[in-house]
C-alpha cells in the first residue's frame, strides 16, 4: 500500500510539475516578442471595427518595410463589440492592438483616458495637423495638449431618400429639386406632411426614426449657435438651458407629432427590416449609411435610392481615428504605420476601397474624390457631396460625459416616440436622467 | 492453527515487530511513507482548491476591494472611499428598478416553467411511441444558443412584422410595442426563458419519476385513484426533493438573466433594457456602471450586492422548502 500512495504522490508531482513547466513555457514563449530594434521581424496589429479598406495599403507598407508584418484584427466586426471590447482590453491593461481604431462615439471616452494611449506628437503629429479637418484634430487632442489620435475618414452629412417613395407620393425625385424642398428643418417637416397626406404612401414613415435626425440637428445648431451641447466648456452640465439642445428637441418633437417617425429604433433587426420592406422615404445619411444600406436592402434596392442635401446643410456622424496605444510594444513603428494610413494617400486608397470619406481637405478635393459617384444612389456624386458638409461643418465641443446624457436625452425622446410619456414630460425626464448620467 | 499477525494487507496501520536494519535509507523510506500517507490527500484535492482559488476566492476578494474604491476605467489611482459605493448604489432608484425588473420575470417566467415541466415530464413518463425520441427532443431548445433564441423571439415580438402582433390582430388587438411597456417585456422575456428551460427541468423530474415505484401506482390503481389523483397524491410528494432543487436552481439563473433581455430590447446601449429601463435586469445594471459609466468600483459594488441577493433568496427558499419537507414527512407518516 505503501508503494502505491508513494506511487501515486510522485504522480501527483509530476503532474504538478508538468503544470509548472508549462506555465514556464507560457511565459518564454511570451518573452520571445519583446523587445524592438529596426532590423529584427516584428508583427503589428492593427485592431478595427466594420471595413477600413487598408488592406492595398498594408500590403504596399509591408513590401516598403520587410521587417514589419501587419495584421488586422476585427474586420468586418460591430462597433458595439468593438467598444466593448476596448474598454475591457484597457481596464486589463493588455491585449490592445499596435494601432487602434476610435470612433466619434467612443473618441470623447478614449481622450478622457488619453494617459492609456502615446502622445504622437512624440512622432510629428504635430506637424501633421494640415492634412486634417481643424474639428477632426481637435477631436482627439487632449485638454493638456496631446495628440492621441490621426483622422481617417469622417462620416458627413446628407439625406439619402427613397425616390420610388417619393415618386409614389408626387414628390419630385430628381437629387438638386429635393434639396431645394428642405433648406430648413421645418421646410423638412412640412415635406414630410405632405408625403404623409398621400394615401398611396401609408405604410412608409418619411422617417425612420427620430434620434439620429435629433443628434443631426442638435450638431447643426451647437455648430451655428453655443458650440456645445450638454456640457459648456468648463464642465457644467447646461441641458436645461442651453437653447441649441432645446431647438433640437422641440423640431424633433414636432416632427414625431406629425406622425413622420417609422418608429424603428436604428441597429435593429426591426430597422433593417424597415429597408428591405421600405418602410421609410428618407434617413439620416453620412457616407457609411450608404455602404449600411447597400448591404441592408441588397439588389432589391438599387437604383431606388439617391442623396441629397441635409436640411440645414452640413453636419457629421461618425468617422474614426487612428490612436497608439501605451500598451503596444512598437510605439514607433506602429505611429509610422498610423501616419502612413491616415496620410491623403491613405485615405485616397480607402475612399476607393470601401468609400469611406476622407477628413483630409487635400484628399477631399483629390479629382479622385471629387468625381467619385455611387451607382447604387442613382450615380450620386458621393465625393462632392459629403466633402461639402464635412468641410462646412463647425467643431462642438463635448462633455466627456457625452455618451451616457446623449443615451439618456435619447431614451427620453423614444419615450416620446414610443407613445409612453408626453412630450413635457419626457423633456422633464431627459434634464433629469441627463443629470444622474453626467 | 496460527493466523498470521501480519499480512501485507493489514500491516501498515499495525505495530510492526521491531526491525533489524536501521540503516538510514530505510529510516528515510519510513518517513517518507508517513509524509506520503499525511500530505498526499492534500495533494489530490488541492487542484481543485487551487482552481476554485484562482477563479473563485480571489475575484470575489478582489471584487470586495474594488467596490470600495473610486476607480474609474483607465486610470491607475483608484481612491478608497469605504462604502460610500454601498450607499450611492443602494439610494440609486435605477438599481431598484433593476431588481424589480429581475424579481418580476423571475416570478412570472420560474412559476409556469417549473409547472409545465412537471406536466411535460408525467406525459414522458406514459407508454409513449417513440418515446425516447421525444424526451432528447424536449432538451433541444436548451442546447440552441441563447442568442439564437433571443433573436427569433424578437422577431416574433416584432412591432411591424412579428408573428405575435399578426395573430393578435386576428382578434382585434394591437398591435403592441412589446419593447416599450414593462408588462409586455417581461411576458416576452419570460417565455423565452420558459422555452429554454421547460425540457431541461421536464428531463430532471422525469428521471425523479421514474425512481418512483410502480407498485405504489398500481396498488392506487387497483384501491380506484384516478390518473390525476394519482399524480397530485403520489408523483408530487414523492417529487418533492426534486421540485427543491430545480427551485434552487432556477433561482440563481433567474437572479442572473443578462442575455434574454439584452438582446430583446436591443439596439445601442442595450444594457440599459428599453427607453424607460423597462427590462434592465440587475447584471445588465452592471455592465452599465462598467460598459457605460466605466465605473469599476459602483460595477463591483452591485457584484457583490448581487450576490447578497442570490445569499438572501437562497436562504429565504431553504427555509420555505425545507418546512415543505417536514411537512411532507408529517403526511407521509400518516
Amino acid at each position: 500500500m505503501g508503494v502505491t500512495l508513494r506511487r501515486r504522490s510522485l504522480a501527483a508531482v509530476a503532474i504538478l510539475a508538468t503544470a509548472a513547466l508549462g506555465l514556464v513555457a507560457c511565459s518564454k514563449s511570451d518573452d520571445a516578442n519583446t523587445g524592438s530594434s529596426s532590423t529584427e521581424q516584428i508583427t503589428l496589429n492593427v485592431d478595427v471595427f466594420g471595413n477600413f479598406g487598408y488592406e492595398e495599403l498594408y500590403k504596399k507598407y509591408m513590401q516598403d518595410h520587410p521587417n514589419i508584418k501587419i495584421v488586422e484584427r476585427g474586420t468586418g466586426g460591430q462597433l458595439g463589440d468593438f467598444t466593448q471590447q476596448v474598454t475591457q482590453r484597457i481596464a486589463a491593461g493588455s491585449g490592445l492592438g499596435d494601432v487602434l481604431a476610435v470612433e466619434e462615439g467612443m473618441s470623447i471616452d478614449i481622450k478622457a483616458k488619453g494617459n492609456n494611449f502615446v502622445d504622437l506628437k512624440e512622432y510629428g503629429a504635430a506637424e501633421l495637423s494640415g492634412n486634417f479637418l481643424d474639428w477632426k484634430v481637435a477631436g482627439m487632442t487632449t485638454d493638456d495638449g496631446k495628440i492621441i489620435g490621426l483622422g481617417t475618414d469622417v462620416g458627413g452629412m446628407a439625406m439619402c431618400y427613397r425616390t420610388d417613395l417619393f415618386k409614389k407620393a408626387g414628390l419630385p425625385t430628381e437629387r438638386d429639386k429635393v434639396s431645394a424642398l428642405w433648406p430648413t428643418w421645418n421646410d423638412y417637416i412640412t415635406v414630410g406632411k405632405q408625403f404623409k397626406a398621400n394615401p398611396a404612401v401609408k405604410d412608409a414613415g418619411f422617417l425612420d426614426a427620430v434620434t439620429n435626425t435629433y443628434n443631426t440637428i442638435l450638431m447643426q445648431e451647437a455648430g451655428n449657435t453655443t458650440g456645445y451641447t450638454y456640457f459648456d466648456k468648463q464642465g457644467n452640465y447646461v441641458t436645461d438651458s442651453n437653447p441649441a439642445v432645446k431647438k433640437a428637441w422641440d423640431l424633433s418633437v414636432e416632427i414625431l407629432n406629425a406622425g413622420l417617425s417609422a418608429k424603428l429604433q436604428a441597429w435593429t433587426p426591426e430597422w433593417n427590416n424597415g429597408f428591405k420592406n421600405a418602410k421609410f422615404a428618407t434617413i439620416a445619411c453620412p457616407a457609411w449609411m450608404t455602404g449600411y444600406i447597400t448591404s441592408q436592402n441588397g439588389d432589391a434596392g438599387k437604383g431606388k435610392w439617391d442623396i441629397a442635401k441635409a436640411p440645414g446643410n452640413g453636419g457629421n456622424w461618425g468617422g474614426s481615428w487612428l490612436a497608439v496605444p501605451k500598451q503596444s510594444k512598437h510605439p514607433k513603428e506602429a505611429a509610422e504605420l498610423a501616419k502612413f494610413l491616415t496620410s491623403p494617400e491613405g485615405q485616397i486608397a480607402a475612399f476607393k476601397s470601401k468609400g469611406n470619406l476622407p477628413s483630409s481637405p487635400k484628399a477631399l478635393d483629390d479629382p479622385a474624390v471629387k468625381a467619385a459617384v455611387n451607382e447604387y444612389f442613382s450615380n450620386a456624386p458621393t465625393g462632392q457631396i459629403y466633402g461639402e458638409g464635412a468641410k462646412l461643418l463647425k467643431p462642438v465641443y463635448l462633455g466627456a460625459k457625452n455618451v451616457p446624457v446623449r443615451t439618456a436625452v435619447e431614451n427620453a425622446l423614444r419615450t416620446v416616440e414610443q407613445g409612453t410619456r408626453k412630450a413635457d414630460a419626457a423633456w422633464t425626464a431627459a434634464v433629469a436622467d441627463g443629470k444622474k448620467a453626467a | 492453527m496460527t493466523v498470521p499477525t501480519t499480512t501485507p494487507s493489514h500491516a501498515a496501520p499495525t505495530p510492526r515487530p521491531p526491525r533489524i536494519d536501521v540503516s538510514p535509507r530505510r529510516l528515510r523510506g519510513a518517513r517518507r511513507s508517513r509524509l506520503d500517507m499525511k500530505v498526499s490527500p492534500y495533494l489530490y484535492i488541492a487542484p481543485f482548491f487551487i482552481v476554485f482559488g484562482i477563479f473563485g476566492a480571489y475575484p470575489l476578494l478582489y471584487t470586495a476591494w474594488v467596490a470600495l474604491h473610486d476607480w474609474e476605467v483607465g486610470t491607475d489611482n483608484p481612491t478608497y472611499v469605504g462604502l460610500d459605493n454601498f450607499t450611492k448604489i443602494l439610494s440609486d432608484s435605477n438599481f431598484w428598478n433593476a431588481v424589480l425588473n429581475t424579481i418580476g420575470i423571475f416570478v412570472i417566467s420560474t412559476v409556469p416553467q417549473l409547472l409545465l415541466a412537471l406536466v411535460l415530464a408525467n406525459a414522458l413518463n406514459k407508454k409513449l411511441r417513440g418515446r425516447t425520441l421525444l424526451r432528447m427532443g424536449v432538451l433541444i431548445p436548451n442546447i440552441t444558443s441563447v442568442a439564437a433564441v433571443a433573436i427569433v423571439f424578437s422577431q416574433l415580438y416584432s412591432r411591424d412584422f412579428g408573428l405575435i402582433n399578426w395573430v393578435l390582430g386576428f382578434f382585434g388587438i394591437g398591435p403592441y410595442e412589446w419593447q416599450a411597456y414593462k408588462w409586455s417585456s417581461w411576458v416576452a422575456i419570460s417565455t423565452m426563458v420558459d422555452w429554454r428551460w421547460i425540457g431541461y427541468n421536464a428531463l430532471i423530474y422525469l428521471a425523479s419519476m421514474q425512481s418512483i415505484p410502480r407498485d405504489i401506482y398500481e396498488s392506487a390503481a387497483l384501491d380506484g385513484a384516478s390518473p390525476s389523483k394519482q399524480f397530485w397524491r403520489i408523483t408530487i410528494p414523492m417529487l418533492k426533493p426534486t421540485i427543491i432543487f430545480t427551485v434552487i436552481i432556477s433561482t440563481i439563473g433567474g437572479l442572473q438573466l443578462y442575455a434574454e433581455p439584452l438582446l430583446f430590447n436591443g439596439g445601442a446601449s442595450a444594457f440599459l433594457g428599453g427607453s424607460m429601463r423597462q427590462s434592465q435586469t440587475v447584471t445588465m445594471y452592471l455592465m452599465e456602471q462598467f460598459y457605460g459609466r466605466f465605473q469599476f468600483g459602483d460595477m463591483a459594488t452591485v457584484a457583490w450586492l448581487l450576490f447578497l441577493l442570490i445569499l438572501i433568496f437562497s436562504a429565504v427558499n431553504y427555509a420555505i422548502t425545507s418546512r415543505l419537507e417536514s411537512s411532507g414527512k408529517r403526511g407521509g407518516a400518516k
